[in-house]
């Protein structure tokens, strides 16, 4: 049998239905690929087992006829989405041998439609980080190097794990969460497609919460096409989340035409850098370029608020982040501290259970929220957020979509950025806005830079016009024609 | 607006983080340079502008005032690092 693990999901999904292969060798073949992988530490927790007992029924409902959208599949599952009786720790030392008694809604979504589960995927503490280097159970390694270099490099983050198992081809997909660029930007850095989509679209429910107001989970595949599939599976209107949104999911994969004639592509003038890398403003070029060619217009058009995006999250993260984080305090789950009244208990178990950056930022989203500061800060960013949000409303009415690149540069070594929190969060610029305005935003590989390392565009789109990215980012794909593998310099 | 060692301190207290006294000074470091970097928001004149309440403009459901859920102590408290039939256990807060 071939390289199991180096199919896309469309064509497991196609070999699994002519009986090419069955659940149970592809199950077998990601999870010994998992078993060699060890040194990504992309995984916190395996379940062989889980993913084994899917693949029993997967074959049998194969055999009868019975095949769902997804059957058979092995994904891995971000950490902070909650799996019954699996631990789920947001990355994070607080949360450290939770077993929640529930299903997260995107992923009973995903295994009632057949996938099964690999295994809960490491990642930045309570997804907060661009590099995975803050979670408590340490850095996730990329599978790729530079050319000719040993230097371990950030898979970006914060769903590290999920970028660097969909890259080394540990797991087929795996499920991310994106609150300022948690998808796109790692997604970009290993070279394989991730999106976040528009705010509402999946369920919030049974995910760790971050940033209410713009955390918002998606796939990450090897292909645009993979992601259409699993979206297609993850979205949902959800009773238990009341700003999932009541709309029926489309058909994406039927979106995907090819076709893109007349579209009008933006090119925000904005997201043009002082000091971005020569490579990064070649590579968008490129794109520009693709895109006339598949018959697109290209049109300038101008988000002026674009650079108050960065400075207007991280108000509005750390602030909902310091109240959704109030929840850990030692009683209810997660670690314990003692101390000598119950005060001085959650004044310890939250200075032992939070790493360095998580509280930062509930420091940061504290005092901004505190007497005196709200308008100041909180509001001040809120009504930043509607000028963003009405930037890119001014500007659909010119085009249909938007393209720039995904993340101001390739992967960087570990402990490279970790002394500055700024230049840290620099690597959310391109990412960013589109959480604050709610909107869909798809990354897809298409480049390797000087060095050998992948390089990701992103496409933006109106709300809830998810089809018309997977539709042009297919078209970048294919002009790209790359299929970006790394050598698996860990299976040693 | 600049933080100081008392005003980390207080902060801290609010969100319930113990920090001790060597990170106090290095943190207010910290909180500074972030506030600093964010002020440039008010560069931006937004007297006329309406702060942002919902990202996507959704009205939201109405449902029935029905008990959907419940009669779950023990998954409630399963996860609790103390505790005593179905009840979760804190250090004493009445004496």
């Amino acid at each position: 049998m071939s390289d199991l693990t180096g199919l896309t999901i469309a064509e497991a999904r196609d070999g699994l239905k002519k009986k090419a292969f069955s659940a149970k060798e592809l199950t077998e073949a990601h999870i010994k690929a998992m078993e060699k992988g060890r040194a990504l530490n992309a995984f916190i927790v395996e379940t062989p087992e889980i993913a084994l007992k899917g693949a029993a029924e997967s074959d049998k409902r194969i055999a009868a006829g019975s095949a769902r959208a997804l059957e058979g599949i092995p994904l891995g599952i971000k950490d902070l989405f909650c799996t019954k009786g699996v631990q789920t720790t947001a990355g994070s030392h607080i949360l450290e041998g939770f077993k929640p008694p529930y299903e997260s809604t995107v992923t009973r979504n995903l295994f009632n439609d057949g996938a099964t589960m690999l295994g809960k995927l490491n990642m930045d503490e309570f997804a907060m980080g661009s590099s995975n280097e803050t979670s408590y159970f340490k850095p996730v390694i990329n599978p790729w190097r530079r050319k000719g270099s040993n230097t371990p490099l950030v898979p970006g983050g914060s769903s590290g794990g999920s970028a660097a198992s969909v890259a080394a081809r540990l797991v087929l997909g795996a499920t991310g969460t994106d609150t300022g660029g948690s998808i796109r930007q790692p997604a970009a850095v290993v070279g394989i497609a991730g999106i976040k989509p528009t705010y509402g679209r999946c369920s919030r429910w049974g995910i760790v919460a971050f940033a209410s107001s713009l955390d918002q989970a998606g796939p990450m595949a090897r292909t645009v096409r993979d992601c259409a599939i699993m979206l297609k599976s993850m979205a949902s209107h959800d009773p238990l989340d009341s700003t999932s949104v009541d709309l029926p999911v489309p058909d994406y994969e039927a979106a995907m035409t090819g076709n893109i004639k007349g579209l009008r592509v933006g090119i925000p003038k904005e997201y043009r850098l002082d000091g971005m890398p020569a490579e990064i403003e070649a590579l968008w070029q490129k794109g520009i370029e693709w895109l006339k060619a598949a018959g697109a217009e290209i049109v300038d058009v101008s988000l002026p608020h674009t650079k108050y995006a960065l400075p207007a999250y991280y108000i509005v993260a750390p602030a909902e982040a310091s109240s959704n984080l109030a929840r850990y305090d030692g009683v209810r789950f997660g670690l314990r501290e003692p101390g000598k009244d119950i005060t001085s208990m959650y004044e310890n178990t939250r200075a032992a259970g939070f790493g360095r950056e998580v509280q930062r930022r509930i420091l940061v989203g504290t005092y901004v929220l505190s007497a005196g500061y709200y308008d100041a800060y909180y509001i001040k960013a809120q009504k930043l957020r509607t000028l963003i949000a009405r930037d890119f409303d001014e500007a659909y009415k010119k085009c249909d979509v938007l393209l720039t690149p995904t993340a101001p540069g390739p992967a960087f070594g570990i402990g490279e950025k970790t002394d500055d929190p700024i230049a840290m969060y620099l690597n959310d610029v391109f990412t960013v806005t589109v959480n604050l305005a709610g909107l869909p935003g798809i990354s897809v590989p298409a480049g390797l830079n000087s060095e050998g390392l992948p390089l990701g565009l992103q496409l933006i789109g109106k709300a809830f016009d998810e089809s018309t990215l997977f539709r042009v980012g297919e078209v970048i794909e294919k002009a790209a024609g790359l299929t970006p593998r790394p050598a698996a310099w860990w299976e040693v | 607006m600049s933080v100081d060692k008392n005003t980390v301190k207080r902060v801290a207290r609010l969100a319930r983080i113990a920090l001790p006294e060597e990170r106090l000074e290095p943190m207010a470091g910290e909180l500074n340079r972030i506030l600093a970097w964010v002020e440039q928001l008010n560069e931006v004149d937004t007297s006329s502008v309406e702060p942002m309440t919902s990202v996507i403009k959704m009205s939201l459901k109405m449902r029935e005032d029905v008990v959907t859920d419940g009669n779950a102590a023990t998954d409630v408290v399963l996860n609790a690092p103390l505790g005593e039939d179905n009840y979760f256990a804190v250090p004493k807060v009445v004496e």
